[in-house]
């Protein structure tokens, strides 16, 4: 998963070269990264200090907010719609989705109730995103 | 049944919701307002968007589409407003034309399954229905008819609300946000998503969807290419894609075939105005959506218009804002506490190069507010390009605008006093032109 | 042992069952697809043609008068939708007069009432949308248009009600001459009849072959069409048709009998019986050829586009009859347009063929009549108000484009012969037939289906077979079992009902 990635190795130092579309805002600068050897960081192509923010982010600890549903017992909808409370390391995006995918809540559940905590070891829970009633036909 | 209200509402989605909200803090009392919805929960088409993003403008927090309705829902459930659900409107006229009322009444006739066919009389109806997406008909894509092609609306919501999956293979046509929202979820509930495909040579869809929804997941996007084949005649089996050329034809040679058991199309979405038509509503044929003033009425006196069935929104912070002012000016009108200076002539406000439609699209001076945001999309991407407003041929403001795409909405805000300031003014033109160059 | 068996379900087919019903006669037909008009029927002009084309004398020409007469009246006996709303033939060249006036000669041979010629300017004041290129022409007002579904359901419920068995989703694969008469093997097992009537549209000469040494071959000849929304509905009121140009037979503009605008149809001889699909260069063809005779074809209102497949036999001609080798055994062959039209004679005809095989008492029960499934769309307010008195499910929309209620959708699952897939109810109530060409209701439509065949949402189909809606995963594995609501064993294919209910 990510962005365009190219590998550039040269004889004195190692250092990988990324290029990424910032979306801070609807310009959508194309960032170039370069890491260098030492773990620092160049930066170029943004044109403001939110491109620099969001281009280290994205290369040192990108994260996502997850938004899924879960299956719903004898809810007035047959699965209810949920997030991550916060955002989560892109990495853990498929074990979140996983653990999403066995779940099961019963009805009625309401916005903010946990549908599981801690999700794929992240300390991030899973929440509920909308009030779904039981359904007395059911 | 109640057959009468000061407003009626058709639509319960963020567009409707904000304005019952609206119209009743502006002093209508609770009751005499009533929201007619066809789903059978309040909240329109948010309901099946369970991805985040909404919101930032309005509440500064970052809310998914189910969220994001629910505090628009409570508003109006703790205001008393009342609403009908799983109630389809059916018709709208406007009645006694040639009398005094001159087209005052207004006659909502609607049908559900407790109260029937019935009809409820208004003095203002506030459109409110948002839009629909455009079929692959209107598309003409050759090919088989199978089953396996979805609007992502549709798809969208059988996977959100049902909890099913069209289909294990899919190819997107069309990079609009809905489009791209569902690459990314088909994917993660387990399918493939082979490529979108878009016609245009930029994408129709927010930045931030393509990096997060496509880029995250090594999907790709394949501008100025179209879907010129469908195959499989009973279940898709794959299409065949092509590149087109400037004229958006398709380069023979181009062609290539990439097997899918499920075609989604996300090509743009069109404001739903039948009962507008009906009503007798004029409508501008660029956006599919009723001609307004800047109070947000239509030609037909009484009947005003907001969110996505005026013209489709890249934002919901924008339709609730836009739905609010409707509620606001309806509000006034049922009232009678509208300023209703002396009838000031209307002036025009013209698209000029560059810029597809504007709404409003007429402004009455002694209607106005201190301040009108005039919104519009421009018709290709721009760069370093500035944002020319002329009063009939004087050019009175210019702002640069590093970029602009036709999938974001722009606006620009009219201050009452500069208007003032030409008595005779009979028509403002927004255009697109070469940035000012910096000064020295 | 059955006494007639007829193959294929589309509108001759069901219009031989239908006149058969009226008799003593044990009776069946046996289609492959899961529902009746699916072949040829669905996807063709919905003329109904006043009967100046066909060779005076032939069999298609009596038939084309016969059933083009019959028309009308049959519409109202068993209520599907029909309107006489004229057809006009364009000429565009004046050295093309002769070709209209041969037009008109065959047409009064053939017993073709009312033909006149038109001049410019009555022509272009009948048709303010008629192109300028339009010199005259040949008007007959005895032309009409029908819902070729709307005519093929109801012949077929209304044999299903008079005693007529129906066997769904079984395809004939095999065909033999036994002693007493024929044995098809199907994919629901063998069937024995005394008779067989072989309907089956392009595929009739696959089992023609199988039977007799008279070998006859149909080429599917495949029509593009294009769809237009109902607001070009009135972009001409007649039926308009060309006189073939140096551009190639023409193409026809037409209303339909539900207010959208009709353009086609291309001509396109193909190998592959299955051949249903529409090409780039077809539709645009076609839209052109479409502008020769009206102005400003509405393109942008295109709101879909579609392909049937006609079958025409080598000859030229309708082979109805039985081949000199095989008594018995009655082809209903070749039936290209005006087919449709011919569809009512054809199951006179055919019927008479079958009595003098199987000589058969009426029935004195016989149930001539049908009431189709009432329309909130079309209902006054009256009505609208006494249908949801009846069944509140009336006043639940469930298609916007086309106002097709909950109601409408149960008649149409559970009338005799009932629709098990979407394009069933599409093809009996219309749901999804709109401009937004079923993107809104086709959820809810798959759902009430679902519950009333007791199904999973995973086994509702488009037109069954292979064609579910819903083939990934999703939350809910279990339920996706890949099969249709038939193979699921939810409903029956076999369709048998004891005589009375309607």
């Amino acid at each position: 998963m990510g962005g365009m990635e190219t590998e550039n190795r040269n004889e004195v130092n190692e250092s990988r070269k990324r290029e990424l579309v910032c979306i801070r805002c609807p310009i959508g600068c194309m960032i170039t990264v370069t890491q260098q050897g030492d773990g620092t960081l160049g930066i170029t192509g943004n044109s403001c200090g939110r491109g620099a923010e969001y281009a280290e982010k994205e290369l040192t600890n990108p994260t996502r907010i997850v938004t899924s549903t879960i299956r719903l017992r004898n809810g007035k909808q047959a699965v209810v719609p949920v997030k991550t409370a916060a955002d989560i390391p892109k990495g853990k995006i498929a074990e979140c989705m996983d653990a999403i995918r066995d779940a099961e809540l019963e009805a009625p559940v309401r916005i903010g109730d946990v549908a599981l905590a801690d999700v794929a070891g992240t300390g991030v829970d899973i929440v509920v995103t909308k009030n779904v009633e039981a359904d007395m036909g059911a | 049944m109640k057959k009468k209200a000061e407003i009626v509402i058709v639509g319960g989605g963020p567009a409707g919701l904000a304005a019952a909200a609206a119209a009743e803090e502006a002093g209508v009392k609770s009751e005499d307002i009533l929201i007619i919805e066809r789903d059978g929960e309040l909240g329109g088409i948010l309901n099946q968007c369970i991805h985040n993003g909404f919101g930032l403008h309005t509440f500064k927090e970052e809310l998914t589409g189910p969220e994001y309705a629910e505090r628009y829902a409570e508003k109006v459930r703790q205001a008393g407003i009342p609403y009908l659900l799983q109630t389809m409107a059916v018709d709208i006229r406007a009645e006694g034309r040639d009398g005094n009322d001159a087209g005052k009444i207004k006659y909502v006739t609607a049908m559900n399954k407790n109260d029937g066919l019935f009809t409820v009389e208004a003095q203002a109806v506030i459109l409110a229905m948002g839009c629909r997406e455009r079929p692959r008909g209107a598309l003409n894509i050759p090919g088989y008819r199978p089953a396996g092609i979805y609007s992502a609306g549709t798809a969208q919501r059988y996977v959100n609300i049902e909890g099913r999956m069209p289909g294990k293979e899919a190819v997107i046509l069309g990079s609009g946000d809905i489009g791209l929202i569902m690459a990314r979820r088909m994917t993660l509930e387990g399918a493939k998503v082979k490529l979108v495909a878009e016609l245009m040579p930029y994408s129709g869809g927010l930045k931030r969807n393509i990096v997060q929804c496509l880029d995250d997941y090594g999907i790709p996007l394949k501008l100025s290419h179209t879907v010129v084949g469908i195959h499989g005649k009973e279940r898709v089996e794959g299409v065949t894609i092509a590149e087109v050329d400037g004229n958006r034809k398709p380069i023979a040679g181009t062609e290539e075939y990439i097997s899918c058991d499920t075609l989604l199309l996300s090509c743009g979405l069109l404001p739903e105005n039948e009962l507008s038509a009906g009503l007798g509503v004029a409508l501008n044929p660029v956006t599919s959506g009723p001609v307004v003033n800047e109070s947000l009425e239509t030609n037909v006196e009484g009947v005003f218009a907001c969110g996505n069935v005026l013209h489709v929104h890249d934002l919901v912070d924008y339709v609730s804002e836009e739905a609010g002012n409707a509620g606001r000016n309806a509000a006034e009108y049922v009232l009678g506490t509208g300023k209703r200076e002396a009838a000031s002539a209307a002036i025009g406000i013209r698209p000029g190069p560059g810029v597809r439609y504007t709404v409003p699209s007429l402004l009455r001076l002694g209607h106005m507010q201190e301040e009108q945001v005039i919104r519009f999309r421009v018709s290709d991407v721009y760069r370093d390009a500035a944002l020319a407003v002329y009063f009939d041929d004087i050019p009175v403001m210019k702002v640069n605008k590093k970029v602009m795409a036709p999938g974001e909405m722009e606006q620009i805000k009219l201050k009452k006093r500069k208007l003032e300031e030409y008595p005779e003014l009979e028509q403002i033109r927004i255009a697109v032109e070469r940035a000012v160059p910096p000064k020295a | 042992m059955y006494d007639v068996i007829i193959v294929g379900a589309g509108v001759s087919g069901c219009a031989v069952a239908r006149e058969l019903s009226r008799y003593h006669m044990k009776t069946a037909v046996l289609e492959r697809a899961s529902d009746v008009c699916e072949g040829t029927s669905k996807a063709n002009s919905g003329i109904v043609h006043a009967g100046y084309d066909a060779e005076p004398g032939t069999v298609k020409a009596l038939l084309n008068i016969r059933g083009s007469r019959r028309m009308e009246e049959l519409s109202e006996e068993l209520d599907f939708p029909y309107k006489k709303n004229g057809s006009l033939v364009l000429c565009f060249e004046e050295s093309d007069r002769g070709k209209l006036q041969e037009l008109l000669e065959r047409g009064k041979k053939n017993g073709v009432e009312q033909l006149r010629i038109l001049e410019r300017e009555e022509l272009a004041r009948m048709e303010p949308n008629i192109s300028e290129h339009a010199a005259a022409a040949l008007y007959a007002p005895t032309g009409g248009i029908v819902c070729p579904f709307g005519l093929t359901i109801a012949l077929a419920e209304n044999a299903f009600v008079n005693g007529v068995e129906f066997y769904l989703d079984t395809e004939v694969r095999k065909a033999e001459k036994t002693g007493a008469g024929y044995r098809l093997e199907t994919s629901r097992g063998i069937f024995e009849s005394r008779t067989v009537v072989n309907a089956a549209g392009v595929y009739a000469d696959v089992f023609h072959n199988m039977v007799s040494s008279r070998k006859i071959h149909i080429t599917p000849r495949k029509g593009e069409y294009c769809l237009f929304d109902k607001a070009a509905g009135d972009w001409v009121r007649h039926t308009v048709f060309q006189l073939p140009t140096k551009y190639g037979k023409g193409v026809l503009v037409t209303p339909t009998v539900h207010g959208n605008l009709l353009m086609g149809p291309t001509a396109e001889d193909i190998e592959d019986k299955e051949g249903v699909y529409t090409t780039g260069e077809g539709l645009a063809g076609l839209l052109e050829r479409g502008a020769l005779s009206v102005r400003d074809v509405p393109a942008g209102k295109v709101i879909t586009s579609f392909a049937g497949l006609r079958a025409h036999e080598d000859g030229g001609d309708f082979i109805i009859g039985e081949p000199e080798d095989a008594a018995g055994f009655i082809d209903v062959a070749g039936i290209e347009s005006p087919g449709l039209t011919c569809a009512p004679a054809i199951g006179e005809y055919v019927a008479d063929l079958v009595r003098k095989r199987i000589p058969a008492q009426e029935k004195a029960d016989f149930i001539a009549g049908r009431k189709g499934i009432p329309s909130m769309a079309l209902a006054d307010e009256e009505r609208r108000q006494e249908l949801i008195r009846k069944n509140p499910a009336y006043a639940n929309v469930v298609c916007r484009c086309e106002l097709v209620t909950e109601g409408e959708i149960l008649d149409a699952i559970h009338r005799p012969l009932g629709a098990t897939t979407l394009d069933g109810v599409k093809r009996r109530v219309r749901a999804g037939m709109g401009r937004c060409q079923s993107g809104f209701c086709a959820p809810k439509t798959a759902e009430i289906l679902a519950r009333e065949l007791a199904a999973d949402l995973g086994e509702i189909s488009k037109a069954g077979g292979k064609s579910l809606l819903l083939t990934g995963c999703g939350k809910f594995p279990h339920a996706n079992s890949g099969k249709t609501v038939r193979e699921a064993g939810h409903i029956d294919g076999h369709i048998r009902q004891e005589r009375g209910e309607a």
